[in-house]
Parts: structure tokens; sequence; C-alpha cells
């Protein structure tokens, strides 16, 4: 075979490339063509009927939504009925009776309005919901995780004997796996005997304190969020750290000769020099958030009251434990849609950045 | 007031905050394996107490006793070692080959292969779980009945749906790439003189001067291998190709003694602290480097 003057021979190059291609192709790419593929049909893992093609089946039944408002019950004199609660409403069987464009649709998230009910109704309440909570979930993570970390690898920049050591200790539950962090902090945060409650009725001397964590649906996204950022938090200090390291020190040594204290120090050289690292960090965090999956699994399997599913646990849900792959992947096709606009987002603030 | 002393007043609240941050993170993981030489009567008394952290009398090592004779964790542990393994060697390799054709070698398209993976950087696994689970579930695997041929439909129970899945990556293509191209190519060309191919320069010069990377790439395989998670409990049902979190996970579900779950995921815990604690600054580097990405 001859070989084009300046290039590698083809053989030569397959050689080294061709392993990892075929097992990207083969185990990346493949994947996501199958589950664009799978979202217009009805595949299941292992099913006795044959696959059919089902259209837009899968992203009616998944992103189906009405929004509908309800009147509150009204006695014989037309006065709204009261009780202990506010308001009392029809039940959701007795509006769907009424309104037959209904069939097949349920409450995903209601809100009231005045003197009636605005309920958003959707053939897969739960999608919503678990979609909710995820963006929930990393609006809660976001500030508690990149805080967390940007103070850390302020205090660890410091010169200061024995900051190695910090740093190793604030690393040490980024290698811990999610499953163990997830199963030690189970422990911790039990109601009547976990560590957390006891510190809290100690601090404030109330020996009823303290939540019920995992238990409560109003508690239960909030105490992922807490473990999933002592988790995460030295990954992203490292990242911030060598943000910190490449900026220079004369930007310093101008701003305190010009008077700088500190804090203007750190609001007008260390902040402008973490641009970049700083959208990193939210975008890569963020990423994370949005695969929120383990420590629900582990910690409450969705629940309680389906306060913490997540869409990737809706997809497992799905996809795997109900073996429907179609609709799995249709769940799968509309994350990776967000992903997308999330990676994208990055890019556009960080060209941004670089106008600038 | 001398300057010295002045310098260490002024870093004092820093100092605390920085023994603060360090109780509140190293105290999770030393409460799970304080707890798991306890006995289980003795986990809760005096919780908030350091006293609860120091080895007394009580302690002894009957829950690790007891987890290893009643439950499947040696052999969970033997697959996870093998999986870990394989994935680190298997990865290393494949993924540091790709990085030298693409930084060293001249060939049409390398532009967009490299754009494609800096793209499927940012894919997070989740998305391609189900639509994989779907795929390995049509593949065949080879074996050997009655002295012939077979090949059986579905890669599920088996430790290969475990590694080579997860062989190339996209994150250990680009650190290998990015460590290549500023390798010096007086080296390459010294090789040339002397009559090596690509192969011979790429086993005798390019890889013998890698380590620092070889290292990062390890331990990144490393970590992920060991602390799979979702992918095992879709693909392994049995106990046969179990690996260790999904067997913690479902020890944890099973059993109702804290000490002998907390001196489990102690026994899971420690390879990969071990890792971490030894090849710390590479670590470091590493985690590092990626920020660069951005």
């Amino acid at each position: 075979m001859k070989t084009i003057l300046g290039r590698d021979h083809p053989l030569a190059v397959s050689g080294f490339a061709g392993p990892a291609l075929i097992l990207f192709g083969l185990f990346v790419l493949l994947p996501l063509l199958l589950a664009a593929a799978a979202t217009f049909t009805n595949h299941r893992l292992v099913s006795p009927e044959p696959t059919r093609y089902v259209g837009f089946d899968n992203y009616t039944r998944l992103l189906a939504l009405q929004v509908t408002t309800v009147a509150p019950l009204r006695d014989a004199t037309g006065e709204v009925q009261r009780d202990d609660e506010g308001l009392r409403y029809p039940t959701w069987r007795q509006v769907r009776q009424a309104r037959p464009e209904l069939a097949g649709y349920r409450p995903a998230w209601q809100f009231e309005l005045g003197e009636r009910r605005v309920v958003l109704a959707a053939t897969d309440p739960l999608f919503y919901r678990s979609l909710i909570n995820t963006f929930l979930f990393a609006l809660l993570v976001l500030p508690l995780q990149c805080g967390l970390a940007l103070g850390l690898a302020l205090l660890v920049n410091q010169r200061v004997a024995g900051r190695i050591l910090f740093r190793t200790v604030y690393f040490a539950p980024v290698v811990t796996s999610m499953v163990v962090a997830s199963i030690v902090w189970s422990f911790l945060l039990n109601t009547d005997r976990g560590l957390i409650n006891e510190l809290l009725r100690a601090v404030t001397g109330n020996p009823d304190a303290g939540p019920d964590w995992l238990g409560e649906s109003s508690h239960a996204l909030l105490a992922i969020a807490i473990m999933s950022a002592w988790q995460g938090a030295g990954f992203q200090m490292l990242v911030f750290l060598a943000g910190l390291q490449s900026i220079s020190s004369e930007l310093y040594e101008a701003a305190t000769l010009m008077g700088a204290n500190a804090w203007q120090r750190f609001i007008h050289v260390t902040l402008p020099g973490l641009r970049n690292t700083i959208v990193f960090v939210l975008v890569s965090t963020m990423l994370m958030a949005f695969g929120l999956f383990t420590q629900v699994d582990v910690m409450t399997s969705g629940g309680p009251l389906d306060s913490t599913t997540t869409v990737v646990y809706h997809a497992v849900r799905s996809g795997f434990r109900q073996q429907d792959i179609g609709y799995g992947s249709t769940i799968t096709v509309v994350f990776f849609g967000i992903v997308l606009l999330v990676s994208l987002l990055q890019r556009v603030l960080l060209a941004k950045g670089a106008r600038q | 007031m001398t300057r010295p002393i002045r310098h260490t007043l002024l870093r004092l609240p820093m100092l605390l905050a920085m023994c603060a941050l360090g109780v509140v993170f190293a105290t999770p993981l030393l409460f799970m394996f304080a707890a798991s030489f306890k006995h289980d009567d003795a986990i809760f008394a005096n919780l908030a107490s350091w006293t609860s952290y120091v080895p007394d009398a009580g302690w002894s090592l009957a829950n690790y006793a007891a987890i290893f004779e009643r439950s499947n964790l040696p052999l969970f542990l033997l697959n996870s070692t093998i999986i870990a393994a394989l994935v680190v060697v298997g990865g290393i390799l494949v993924n540091s080959m790709l990085a030298f054709s693409l930084s060293r070698m001249r060939w049409r398209g390398r532009g967009a292969v490299l754009a494609v993976v800096v793209a499927m950087m940012v894919i997070p696994f989740e998305v391609i779980a189900i639509p994989l689970l779907s795929l390995v579930a049509r593949l065949p695997w080879p074996g050997v009945e009655a002295g012939m041929l077979t090949w059986r439909m579905g890669w599920f129970n088996s430790l290969h749906v475990q590694i080579i899945p997860f062989l190339a990556n996209a994150f250990c293509v680009f650190l290998f790439y990015q460590f290549f191209r500023d390798i010096p190519p007086e080296l390459d060309e010294a090789a040339k003189m002397d009559g090596a191919g690509p192969w011979a320069l790429f086993f005798r010069i390019i890889l013998p001067n890698s380590g620092p990377v070889i290292a990062t790439a390890a331990i990144v395989l490393f970590i992920a291998a060991w602390n799979q998670y979702l992918w095992p409990i879709m693909v392994v049902q049995g106990e046969a190709a179990r690996p260790v979190q999904p067997g913690i996970q479902q020890f944890f579900g099973r059993s109702n003694s804290w000490g002998q779950i907390m001196a489990y995921a102690s026994v899971v815990t420690l390879p990969v602290l071990a890792v971490f604690l030894v090849f710390q600054r590479q670590f470091v580097a590493s985690v590092a480097g990626s920020g660069i990405k951005g």
C-alpha cells in the first residue's frame, strides 16, 4: 500500500486509534442512536410481543400536560364551602368525570390562586414531579457545594502548617463511594438516635428538636443535598485551588499597593481571576446534580410521597424495573436534551468571558 | 509585636475555621470506622462526645468476623478487584493508544475525532445507561460447550459486561492527549533516526516516559470502576458476578446490625482510600487538570 507523503500508514493509525474508537462507537454512540430510535417504539427488555412502531406515543405520554382550574365546592346558598384547611374542592375523580378531555390525566402540581385551584395535570405526573425535584435539588446543592468548595479552597490556599493534611481530609469523602456515603448518612440523619439530631438537641436544649430528615417530604431533598455537598465539595475545592494558584501574585501585590484590603482583593482580583473556573465548577456540579440517582435509591427510594424521585430515578424505574425500554429511553433522550442545553450554556458563558 | 507572632495571630481564625470544617468533613467517616468496631448497643451511647471515637475495651473485630462469615463479601471483593484491575489495565492501553494517534500521528479526520472525544466528556453515564442496557441484552458472547464454539445471547450476569463498556474513557483520552502533546518532538526524531516504527516509538519511548499521566488515569479509572452502582444493579441479578457496591446496598437492606453494616462499609471504602492516600499527589494533579478543560 502506498503511503501518502506526510501521513502515517493507515494500518498503523487504525491499530492505535481503532480499539478505543470501536469501543466508543459501540458503547457510547450506538446506545445514543438506539435510544433515539427506541423512543418511537414500545420495545421491552424481555417481551413475547414483537416491538412495534408507535410514533410519538412515548413523547405524548411523557410530556402531555394540561393546565386546568378547579372551582371550590359551593353549598345550596351558593356560598363556598370551607373546612379547617381552607376552601373545599371536589376530588380529582369528580373533576375528571365532569371533563372528559382530562381522561388519563392526573395532577402533577397544584396551587391556589384567589378562590380557585390551578392544577397542572399530566399523563405522567411523576415525570413532572421528578423534573421539578431534579431542578430543586440542583438549586439546593449548587450554592451549597460550590460555596463550600470555594471556601475550602481559599482556606487550603493559605500558607499555614498542615494545609496538606486538611486538603486530604476535605477530599476524603470524594473517594468514598456514593453508596457508602448514603448509608453512613442515613445513620447520621436518623430521627431519634442520629448524630445530627443529637447535636441539634444539645445546641437548642429542646429534647424534641430535630426533624425526621428522610421521612418528611419537606426535608428529604434538603438532607440529600447536604449529604451530596459533603461528598462532592472536595472535588470542586481542588479545581478552585488550581484556579487560585493560576492567578498571578503580582495582581495581589498591585492591589495591596493601591490600598485594597483583603475583602477588596477578593472581589476585584480573586473573583475575576476565577471566572472561567467558576463557570466550569457550576456547570459540572449542575450536570452531577441532574444525574442524581444513587443517594435517592439507597436513602429514600424516591419517597416520601415522591418528594425525592428524580429524572434518572424515574428513567431507571421505567426502563429497568418495569423493563419498558421505549419509555425509559424517551425519558433519557429528554434528559440528554437538558444536559446538552446546560453544556451549551457553559460554552456561551465562556465565549462571553473570552470576549471581555 | 514581632512579625511572625502577628502573622500567626492573623491566621488564627483561619486555622480555627479549617479545624472546624475538618471535624465536619472527617466525622462521618471516623464514625463509620469507630462504629464498625463496636457492639450495636454501644454505637448510640454518647454519640456526640469525642470519646466515642477513641478505642476502648469494648472494641472488637467481631463485626468484621461476622460479615466475612455470613455474607458473600469475599466473592464481591474478588469481583470488584478483577473488574477494577482489568478496567485500569485495558483502559490505560486503549485510551493512551488513541491519544497517541491523535497527538503523534498524521491522518485525515484527526481533528474531528478529537472534537468528538472532547464532546463526549460531558455526556453523563446516566444518559447512556438505559439504552446501553437494551444493547448488551442483544450482544452475543462466545462460549465453549462440549468442545464446540457456541454463542450465548446477552451479556447479563457476567464480569465482562461490567468491564468492556468502561474501557474507552473520553476523559482519560484527553488526559493522555494533553500529556503526549507536551512531550518534546526531539524524542520521536531520535527514535525514528534509529529506524523505530510507531509501535516501538509508543511502547519503548512514549509510554515509559508517561509515568505521571498513567498514574492519574489509573486512579480515575480505578475509583470509577470500584464505585460503580447504577450499572451493576441493572445488569447483574445473581451473586456470582456481583461487585461490592450493590453488595453493601443489599446488606444494608437486609441487616439490622449497624455495627456490621459499618464494618461492611469500612471494608468497601478502605481499598479506595488507600489508593488515594498513596497516589495523592497525582490525584490532586488529575482533578486540577480536569478544570482546565473547561
